[in-house]
């Protein structure tokens, strides 16, 4: 297949091509194998992003299958982004697994490592990482771009054609390593980048000095990850154990300044009524605080696009992309097959 | 019955050994029940010796040793402590009450003391009974 | 060293069984020094053993005996009479000397009283840690002495994931990151620039991924006529 010198011509490798800011959402799998939750969830977030991340047996819970969950999008009119983990294939499976996603349609690809096992709902499982998320990027890359399988050997007939992206977490420790862990991440030959959620704009401004430095916004887009706090309590659970993730007392401040009109009741002294209010206004505040991290982000050279994780709360993500004046997303037309 | 226990004393030749000697010479009554071994210190008492000391059919075994802090050989009656915990789990997975095994802590001037912990140990092993491992089982079962 | 850790009790008491002549062997040598299995804990077991089953109305016959290391041939052979007159033997060595017994005593019933842990060394007394995977290439020389197979949670090649965090792994917080430790041992030797080197996939050939292993040295062997 010719792609008019695109790498796999996925609507997300078209918008970062032509120059837009690109947007991508999250879109968590079912723990069950109902369809219909992400049929749901992709009417939610049609027409707001330019792709959708589907995640991999997310925090190492068995959950429908990427791979199967993408389909089911691409059925819905919704570019999916698989993410693939290194915890839980081999590079066969991996492999095999690639091609047959690509052969069902699906363009791109994350390539991570995979949050250990014993996170999860199997913590007695063996794990496998026999390639770590860089190799599988190398791995992945010469697929599509020598038609080799890793082993070396030819790929006889179509090879799958990726849009390939890794992820980095900028804040996460060695903190000094993470631009040169990018560079590394980019230079295997990744060609977008999502990074892990962003609250602190000065924290992520010298990590991206250093990636520019590096030269990284020249060879991979990088999309910034955002994700709005949807109450005080999440945002301090965040704060405290999710690695890699710096969020600031100032807008913890400002997620509980919203619910001030509540504050220092009980539980019991609150209706029904009372919760669902305070609820909505910390959700507000939450989204008023991504759309502002958002217009921050986009001041920020070599940022190339957002990736908004509103786990669970799919809904938030019009709001957000309407709210930072993304909306409409744009239209590009599909490069033409040429004969080949 | 309580006078046919059998009660095995390890005791540092640093303070208890000296207290138990100083009870004697202020002739104060403590139970006949507690034979006392002498040891250069309570760290030299490994699992193996108080297991042994009941497998042969003692009731019941303490050790004692210096204050905290004031081990001769520093740390010999803190590791002694922990062994005696380790063998107080051992005895539970092998049928005996962890009861039989204690550790006690004294100065050579504690006369009164001995006789005191000498009293309380023979006290709570004649709770617990006499070790069955000295007891054939059929005259243990009624 | 090997480091092992024994099994409990209630479990020992249910591998030997109904047998009534046990033999409890230990081994001098790894499982020694890491308090598992030498001379001292094989007359522990031993007596744990003859106390709990005579407790139990069934006394058992439970004798002990400690070889230098279980896993020679010769050292085996040492103990060939008293192996021949008991019912099981209750190896104390680790998983390599229960297969050597089981193997050189083809008659006789053996089984573990220890769980087989990792390669490692004692940190500090009483504290063992797994340094050795033994994937049988090793790359040690790429990472300062610090090995990311064994002591990465995820065996990364090339650098930390996302989930390191003020030092430690992100599984619990009595791992180290490897890859801090790396990245803190290259940068302190001036040689952080080895890290931007992309390492390719392994080969896990080498690794107990291809299979048992075996080791051939045609100079070491038993000279024949030639």
């Amino acid at each position: 297949m010719n792609t008019n010198g695109y790498l796999s011509g996925s609507n997300l490798e078209r918008v970062l091509k032509n120059g837009y800011f690109a947007v991508t959402a999250e879109l968590g799998p079912p723990q069950s194998a109902d369809g219909n939750v992400i049929r749901r969830k992709a009417a939610l977030l049609k027409g707001y992003c330019d792709a959708v991340n589907i995640t991999d047996n997310q925090t190492a819970i068995v959950r429908m299958s990427s791979i199967a969950s993408a389909v089911i999008a691409l059925q819905e009119g919704l570019e999916p982004v698989i993410q693939m983990v290194c915890r839980d294939r081999n590079r066969l499976a991996m492999q095999s697994d690639l091609l047959g996603a690509y052969a069902l349609g699906i363009r791109n690809l994350l390539c991570l490592t995979g949050d250990h096992q014993t996170f999860g709902n199997h913590p007695t499982a063996k794990n496998v990482f026999d390639i770590d998320s860089t190799q599988m990027v190398q791995m992945v890359t010469a697929m599509r771009d020598r038609r080799v399988f890793q082993s070396g050997g030819e790929i006889k007939g179509q090879e799958p054609r990726f849009f390939v992206g890794a992820a980095e977490s900028p804040f996460a420790h060695p903190v000094e390593f993470r631009p040169y862990r990018l560079a590394k991440k980019a230079k295997a030959g990744a060609n977008f980048i999502q990074t892990q959620i962003v609250y602190d704009i000065p924290a992520f401004k010298a990590f991206m000095e250093k990636a520019r430095e590096l030269g990284v916004h020249k060879q991979a887009y990088i999309l910034a990850g955002v994700s709005p706090l949807k109450s005080p309590a999440m945002a301090k659970y965040m704060r405290e154990n999710v690695p890699g993730i710096i969020l600031p007392d100032e807008l913890i401040e400002r997620m509980e300044a919203a619910g001030a009109p509540w504050a220092g009741k009980k539980k019991e002294e609150l209706t029904p009524e009372d919760k669902k209010a305070r609820s909505a206004a910390w959700q507000a505040e939450g989204i008023k605080i991504c759309i502002e991290i958002i217009q921050q982000l986009r001041q920020i050279e070599g940022v190339a696009g957002v990736h908004i994780m509103a786990i669970e709360w799919e809904e938030a993500v019009k709001p957000i992309v309407e709210g930072a004046g993304l909306y409409p997303r744009p239209v590009i037309p599909e490069p033409e097959a040429q004969p080949g | 019955m309580s006078q046919d226990l059998q009660i095995v004393a390890y005791c540092c030749e640093h303070c208890a050994y000296a207290a138990a000697d100083l009870a004697g010479g202020l002739r104060l009554q403590y139970p006949p029940n507690v034979r006392v071994v002498l040891l250069p210190c309570t760290g030299k008492v490994d699992p193996l010796l108080i297991l042994h000391a009941l497998e042969e059919g003692a009731d019941g075994v303490m050790v004692a040793g210096c204050l905290p802090g004031n081990c001769h050989y520093l740390k010999g009656n803190f590791s002694a402590r922990r062994r005696v915990a380790y063998v107080q789990q051992l005895l539970k997975q092998i049928g005996l009450e962890a009861e039989r095994v204690e550790m006690f802590h004294l100065s050579s001037a504690m006369g009164s003391r001995f006789a005191e912990i000498a009293k309380e140990m023979t006290e709570r092993v004649a709770a617990v009974g006499p070790n069955p491992l000295r007891i054939p089982r059929k005259e243990r079962e009624p | 060293m090997i480091v092992a850790e024994q099994k409990s009790l209630d479990e020992i008491k249910q591998l030997v069984g109904r047998a009534q002549k046990v033999l409890v062997v230990g081994c001098g040598t790894c499982v020694t020094v890491c308090f598992a299995g030498g001379a001292r804990e094989a007359a522990i077991v031993a007596a744990e053993l003859r106390m709990a089953s005579k407790l139990e109305g069934a006394p058992k016959e439970v004798t002990d005996v400690t070889v230098q290391r279980q896993c020679e041939w010769e050292y085996l052979d040492q103990i060939a009479e008293q192996v021949g007159q008991v019912d099981v033997v209750l190896s104390l060595g680790c998983g390599v000397g229960v297969q050597a017994i089981a193997e050189h005593f083809p008659n006789t019933w053996v089984v573990p009283g220890l769980n087989t842990k990792f390669m490692g060394l004692p940190t500090e007394q009483g504290v063992w840690e797994e340094r050795c995977a033994g994937c049988g290439d090793c790359l040690l020389g790429l990472t300062g002495g610090i090995c990311p197979i064994a002591r990465c949670s995820k065996s990364l090649l090339n650098g930390p994931c996302g989930g390191s965090l003020n030092g430690h792994c992100e599984v619990n917080e009595e791992i180290p990151c490897a890859w801090q430790l790396i990245y803190d041992r290259l940068k302190s030797m001036g040689k952080l620039e080895v890290l931007m080197d992309i390492q390719p996939p392994k080969n896990w050939c080498t690794a107990r991924d291809g299979g048992p292993r075996k080791i051939v040295r045609e100079d070491l062997r038993l000279a024949t006529e030639e």
